[in-house]
């Protein structure tokens, strides 16, 4: 199949508007189309939907034609890190409170550099999280707990 | 004069104490981050938004405005000193300014890059001032068919000017649409691919967006190049130019400004487009006495001028017509959103005091840079090495603290980190997020108008081509679309963005 596609940038992402506005069309299904005159929710959607498979379908029937380079490798190491660190910090920030929850997401985050070092990480997070309990909570009156409920404090 | 009176209304506006402060803050925000590495404009008004939830309508666009070209002053710093554009819209200056503080000559660019901007800036003010009243005019008589052929146009022209594959801009288009009208339908109350989530009624907010593709997004990508910045020179002398200096670089300052304004207010355009788009006008016109690309002063003069008249004008279409012409003018109107100030042509007419005083800090602001960035550019220097792998965990922290605080929500937070991670692959698929950006705030508006004309029209799509005015935009739409698609024109749009 590799063989086939000679502009790997141009096939993915024509598949991902495809699948995009495929999803959308069915998904509208459900909605009032309406009519010309009264435009119902599903109108608008369901045309752009159309649009984007158009879109995507030239892109990948492209791809078999033209020339490009390949999609270069993915980082998995800093993408995890970083995004990771800061899904952690949504599930934590309730019940952890403000300073733990930051304090993570900086060290994980700080992680994802090649120049990582574990105690200037941590300076960094305790630095970072004071400065923002004190500017953010007690300054702006942002709704946070600076500790959170689970140290039953 | 209506001006006189219009800016005297500005002025006295932008000199009340909070509003210098803030457009003071600005600024030096606006330097700061166009000094620091992988930090740009879009990412920090996202991030400060929270923070002017306080504030003045006025006051809290005057900051966020300073910022953005602010933000074109500080990039062009370290483009000289380091070779390493802050900004995209240094890009240009590199060329040359990098090659005369090789030469010695650092502190001469620096103080053109700094003259040129704030001629270009006064000049853009004016214009705006100029412009802006009879375009909100013309805006106001506009039907719903108008404004959708009007959003057409915007569209294509953002395409034509975009970077890259015209075909995944078009397609970034449709899907920041698609994205745009998640939520309650305005009209009928249908919620619309929420999934049934009650934190996806109200749609996506504009700033998880933007933090998401701008903030982490690059990180990432910034984090995977792994460049070292190493500063060549540790102080900057001569920071003035003389009077024939100054009379040489004159013309080039005067035609990228006219290159930038002009630039500015298409939508895509603005500051990056016009240095490039600058840069190729001095390299035809200009009769340097040094090559381009080794030191040429007028390399500098005029894409600094231009990128800086860019970014003023670019508040044109935004202030009269609510239209966008880059992701920054994207986020300022989701700033007027949340001071509850619908962004469009009656923004002149019912909140004067506003505009004008925005404008006029504009200029104010530009008045502050040149004093902040020529004596105290030893500060800036410093910055300039920052150690980015110290920088991007507390931008993150920013990112997360600033998300959190919109809706109080934590699922804002972990659809930024989804918006991280299609930002990242859209960049390694070499499919520009900025039209998507554009398409997502103009999604909403562009269903209601088609709807209003073809409810007018009783349902009849001839509407669009039978009213004079929308007719004329759709035909340039049409047009602009069929030149940038015929093969001759198209190469020499490659070669340009190549440049």
């Amino acid at each position: 199949m590799s063989s086939l596609i000679k502009h790997p940038r141009d096939f993915y992402a024509g598949l991902m508007y495809s699948a995009v506005g495929l999803g959308a069309i069915i998904i509208a299904r459900d909605y009032n189309m309406g009519t010309s005159v009264r435009m119902g929710p599903g109108y608008f959607p369901t045309m752009l939907g159309g649009l984007l498979v158009l879109v995507g379908a030239i892109s990948m029937v492209r791809s078999f034609f033209n020339k490009g380079e390949g999609i270069p490798a993915f980082s998995w190491k800093e993408i995890v890190l970083v995004l990771g660190s800061v899904v952690l910090f949504g599930v934590l920030v309730r019940g952890a409170g403000l300073v733990p929850s930051l304090i993570l997401l900086v060290i994980v985050s700080a992680w994802a550099s090649d120049q990582f070092r574990l105690k200037t990480a941590l300076l960094l997070a305790v630095l970072t999280s004071v400065f923002s309990a004190l500017v953010f909570v007690k300054g702006l009156g942002l709704p946070f707990a600076i500790i959170g409920p689970w140290f039953g404090i | 004069m209506d001006i006189l009176a219009n800016l005297s209304l500005g002025f006295s506006t932008a000199f009340s104490l909070a509003n210098l402060f803030y457009c003071f803050v600005g600024v030096v925000l606006g330097t700061l981050i166009g000094v620091l590495p992988g930090l740009g404009p879009v990412a920090t008004i996202a991030m400060l938004l929270p923070v002017t939830f306080s504030f003045q309508p006025v006051t809290a666009l005057i900051m966020l405005a300073g910022i953005f070209y602010g933000a074109q002053y500080g990039g062009s710093t370290t483009a000289i000193l380091v070779n390493l554009p802050g900004e995209a819209s240094s890009v240009i200056t590199a060329l040359d300014g990098h090659a005369m503080a090789k030469r010695g000559e650092a502190g001469k660019a620096l103080a053109t890059a700094a003259i040129g901007s704030f001629i270009a800036g006064t000049i853009a003010t004016f214009l705006i001032a100029l412009f802006a009243p009879p375009l909100a005019e013309m805006a106001l008589k506009f039907g719903p068919a108008e404004y959708f052929s009007l959003l057409v146009l915007g569209l294509v022209v953002s395409i034509v000017l975009a970077h890259g594959s015209l075909l995944h801009a078009l397609g970034m288009i449709f899907l920041g649409l698609l994205l745009g009208i998640i939520g309650t339908d305005v009209n009928s109350g249908a919620e619309r691919f929420t999934f049934g989530a009650p934190w996806l009624a109200d749609g996506v907010n504009f700033v998880v967006l933007a933090m998401g593709m701008y903030g982490l997004g690059e990180i990432i990508n910034n984090l995977e190049k792994k460049d070292k910045r190493d500063l060549m020179l540790k102080s900057v002398s001569g920071l003035r130019l003389s009077w024939a200096e100054f009379k040489h670089i004159l013309p080039s300052v005067l035609r990228g400004t006219t290159v930038g304004s002009f630039l500015g207010i298409l939508p895509g355009g603005g500051a990056v487009l016009s240095s490039f788009a600058s840069y190729a006008v001095e390299k035809k016109v200009a009769k340097s006495t040094v090559p381009f690309g080794e030191g040429a002063i007028e390399g500098v003069a005029g894409p600094e001028s231009a990128n800086n008249a860019g970014s003023q004008t670019s508040f044109i279409p935004m202030l009269t017509l609510g239209i966008p012409s880059n992701p920054t003018m994207a986020i300022m109107i989701g700033a007027m959103m949340i001071h509850s100030i619908q962004p469009g042509p009656s923004v002149l007419s019912e909140q004067p005091a506003l505009f004008w005083g925005l404008i006029a800090s504009m200029w104010i602001g530009n008045l502050f840079l040149i004093v902040l960035n020529l004596p105290l550019i030893g500060l800036w220097v410093k910055l300039i090495t920052a150690p980015y792998h110290l920088m991007f965990p507390v931008i993150i922290v920013f990112c997360a603290i600033g998300v959190i605080s919109i809706n109080n929500t934590e699922w804002d937070v972990f659809m930024m980190a989804f918006f991280g991670l299609a930002g990242y692959v859209f960049s390694k698929l070499e499919c520009e997020p900025a039209p998507m950006l554009l398409g997502f705030i103009l999604g909403p508006m562009m269903e209601e108008y088609l709807r209003r004309a073809l409810l007018m029209s009783s349902g009849d799509f001839s509407v669009f081509f039978t009213r004079p005015l929308s007719a004329t935009l759709l035909v340039v739409a049409a047009v602009a679309m069929v030149v940038v698609l015929m093969p001759s024109i198209s190469k020499k749009r490659e070669e340009t963005f190549k440049e």
